[in-house]
Parts: C-alpha cells; sequence; structure tokens
C-alpha cells in the first residue's frame, strides 16, 4: 500500500513552522517511513500530485494568492491543520487589522522615517498579489480540521499530532503542549 | 460563634462557615473551580460566570452564591466545562489577545485557563476590533486591546488603595474600562505600587520596563496549570 502523503504551506507566516517541523529531529527518519511529502517547500514540490491524507497550513491569508493556495489544499487534502498562531488566529501579520491597509502601505513606502521613494510610488504590479483588507485566520476561509497553536508549535506537539491522525488515534495533547507562544 | 456548613461539590462533602461563598470554601477544601474575574481580598463581582456551578441543579456564580446546608453542588462536569470554554473562547475573539508577543504571557489568566480546558483554538470568528493603547503614565500602560472587562483593576483600585484610577464606562461591545481623568492615565494618581497593576489577570495593566523579565518554561503556568497551588492542598475525598 503506498504511503499517505502529507503537503505543507507557508502562507503569511515566517517559516518558523516549518522550521519546527525540520525540529522533530532524528524522527523525521521516522516520518519519512510513515508518509510521503507532496506539494511542500520540504521538497519543492509545486504542485499536487494527488490527494494528500494530511495538509498542514502555516500563517494566514493576507492576500489574494493565499486564499487560492488554502482553497487548493483544501481540495487536495482529507485532513487541514492550521499550524501555528498565525494560522489560528493571524498573529503578527494581523497587528494590521487595526488600521486601514492604505494607511499601511502609506507608511511602508511613503512616510515610513527611512523610506526612499522618490518616485512616490506604492507597488501596483498586476504580478504581485493582491492585499486582503485584513489578514484572516484559516478557519474564516476554509473549514479547518485541527489547530495546532503555538508561535511555533514545538517539535513535539506537531509529532504527537501528526502520528496519532496518521494512526488514526484521537489528537489528544497534554498540558505541556499546548501553549499559545 | 461560626456557624459549620456541610455540602457536597461533586459529590465530596466540604465544610464551610457561614457567610462564606462557594469559591470560598471550596479554595479552603483544596478543589479549584475556574474563575477568572474573581480576586482573593476583593469583593466578587460575578461577571466572567466562568465559576458558574449547578447549586441544586441552579447555575450560580460561585463567587458570588452563598454556601448552604446540603447543598449539591456540581462544578467540574463536561457541560460546564464545555460552558466555561465557550466563555474563553468568546473572551479570546472579542480582543486582540497576540500571546505570541504579549509580556503576560505565560502569566497571563485567560490563557491560563484556555490551556487547562485544553482549548487549542477559540472556535469562534475573530472580531479584530479597534482599542487603544494608552502609555502616558510613566510606569504604567493600558492595552485595552487585551482587556477582558473583569473589573478588578476597577475594584482594587477602590477597594485595596483607596483610590478610584479605573471605572467603567459603555455598555454592551463599547464597555472598556476608562482612567479617571480628564484624559490620560498619567493624569490619574496611579502609583505603580498599587493593587490595581498587580490585580489585572491579562497583559492589559502592565509595568513599564519589565518586559519578558521570566524566561519560557519558567513562568507561572509553564508546568503547572491554574489552580494547581489550590489542587496541591487538598483535604478531602482525594
Amino acid at each position: 500500500m503506498a504511503k499517505p502523503k502529507v503537503a505543507t504551506a507557508s502562507l503569511a507566516g515566517c517559516f518558523g513552522c516549518h522550521m519546527s517541523i525540520l525540529d522533530i529531529d532524528e524522527r523525521i527518519l521516522d516520518l519519512i517511513e510513515l508518509v510521503d511529502f507532496d506539494k511542500s517547500p520540504v521538497d519543492d514540490i509545486k504542485k499536487f500530485t494527488g490527494r494528500c491524507a494530511i495538509g498542514l497550513i502555516e500563517g494566514g491569508c493576507c492576500n489574494e494568492e493565499n486564499v487560492h493556495n488554502l482553497q487548493e489544499f483544501r481540495k487536495h487534502c482529507d485532513i487541514l491543520i492550521a499550524l501555528g498562531d498565525c494560522a489560528v488566529d493571524g498573529g503578527i501579520p494581523a497587528m494590521r487589522n487595526s488600521m486601514p491597509l492604505k494607511e499601511c502601505l502609506d507608511e511602508a513606502y511613503l512616510n515610513g522615517p527611512t523610506v526612499y521613494n522618490p518616485g512616490g510610488i506604492t507597488p501596483n504590479d498586476k504580478e504581485i498579489p493582491l492585499l486582503l483588507d485584513k489578514v484572516y485566520p484559516l478557519h474564516h476561509i476554509v473549514k479547518i480540521d485541527y489547530f495546532l497553536p503555538g508561535c511555533p508549535p514545538s517539535a513535539d506537539t506537531i509529532w504527537k499530532a501528526l502520528v496519532a491522525l496518521l494512526t488514526n488515534k484521537p489528537l489528544e495533547l497534554p498540558y505541556e503542549l499546548i501553549k499559545y507562544d | 460563634m461560626s456557624q459549620e456548613i456541610t455540602f457536597t461539590i461533586d459529590g465530596v462533602e466540604v465544610k464551610g462557615t457561614k457567610g462564606q461563598t462557594i469559591l470560598q470554601a471550596a479554595d479552603e477544601a483544596g478543589i479549584y473551580i475556574p474563575r477568572l474575574c474573581n480576586l482573593k481580598g476583593l469583593i466578587p463581582h460575578g461577571s466572567c460566570r466562568v465559576c458558574t456551578v449547578l447549586v441544586n441543579g441552579r447555575p450560580q456564580a460561585a463567587c458570588t452564591q452563598p454556601i448552604a446546608p446540603n447543598a449539591i453542588v456540581e462544578a467540574n462536569t463536561p457541560e460546564l466545562n464545555a460552558h466555561r470554554r465557550n466563555l474563553i473562547d468568546m473572551l479570546f475573539v472579542e480582543g486582540n489577545h497576540f500571546c505570541m508577543f504579549c509580556e503576560k504571557s505565560g502569566n497571563c489568566e485567560l490563557q491560563a485557563m484556555a490551556y487547562r480546558l485544553g482549548i487549542l483554538a477559540p472556535k469562534y470568528p475573530f472580531q479584530f476590533p479597534v482599542r487603544d493603547v494608552d502609555a502616558s503614565h510613566p510606569d504604567v500602560f493600558i492595552d485595552r486591546n487585551r482587556c477582558i472587562l473583569c473589573g478588578r483593576c476597577v475594584r482594587a483600585s477602590r477597594e485595596q488603595d483607596g483610590k478610584v484610577c479605573f471605572e467603567f464606562v459603555g455598555r454592551g461591545p463599547h464597555k472598556r474600562v476608562a482612567v479617571n481623568a480628564e484624559a490620560k492615565l498619567a493624569e490619574t494618581n496611579l502609583d505603580v505600587k498599587d493593587k490595581a497593576v498587580e490585580a489585572c489577570p491579562v497583559g492589559a495593566i502592565l509595568k513599564k520596563r519589565v518586559g519578558y523579565a521570566v524566561p519560557v518554561g519558567q513562568r507561572k503556568f509553564d508546568k503547572q496549570p491554574i489552580g494547581a497551588d489550590i489542587e496541591a492542598h487538598r483535604t478531602s475525598g482525594k
């Protein structure tokens, strides 16, 4: 029987949660006995090659590409996991939710104390994904099956969750592994 | 003469003295009932409802309800804990609680309560309200993004500090903690040593220049859940 597939992505995140995946250390050898990686920055596969058992998403949605990506994951994965605080509640990028988007862009490209932008241009190329008005947690956009909070979630948390789900056991985390920071 | 009253919490016999609340008697017996707005030494507020228990089948706030002879109290049931999780979920989505950069993280009672109740993420959509920060005071700041309206600062200022630095204004979703001044916290007579500053369960009222003083792993709730100190001296029905 073919091994189940796992796909991962980092949307509006910092790749810290992916670092935490790698932080499972030598257990990664056990992991590749259990699963194959599909679309993921870990193996640099850009497109889904088939149905995946588990999708791990780091980061919330801050632009239209994130939303598109997330919807693709929902389509191809049986179980979708929001990995880390940004995926769960927007995290650091969601700090911009308290001000209008224009104010953010003006501060970044026009008014900031270190800005050098003689043309006064705010990037608006068609190739650049359009920013959303706010940064949205994943479950605001698609159905999310499991949440693993943490900034980042510890390697033990990720390992325990993956093993439980891959072996059809209930996901029960002990007190020490539920952390929001 | 104090009058002894016997009742049960989750089938365990508990003795208290007349005039005590269920929460006080439970604490003395080493039975922890989750709570947020209640703080030992302050007049109970009964507003967060996290301590809701069933007394002879009726829901009551354990922090305000006096004990009664032979009362049957249910405190730790799946239904009540589901209700508590709902309340905590709502507090999380109604504010902007970003634990990853909050100085209170690890020592925060809201966060600790979520940990204790095993909440991985709030089930409701986040509101992302726009709230203000008042950093005018030289030693203390208020970040209303994190305020859960427990009223502990309001009561501590009035009851323990003999000042009235804080007061609630507005109603419903507009309710907030205001400072007793024309405009800013700096104009009040709040002192950094006031009990009102210590009373905040979350990171809404913080001392300046403290930062992330205690390393991760050594903070109050890193290893032990909130309430473990009370449960450590359990006297009956172990």
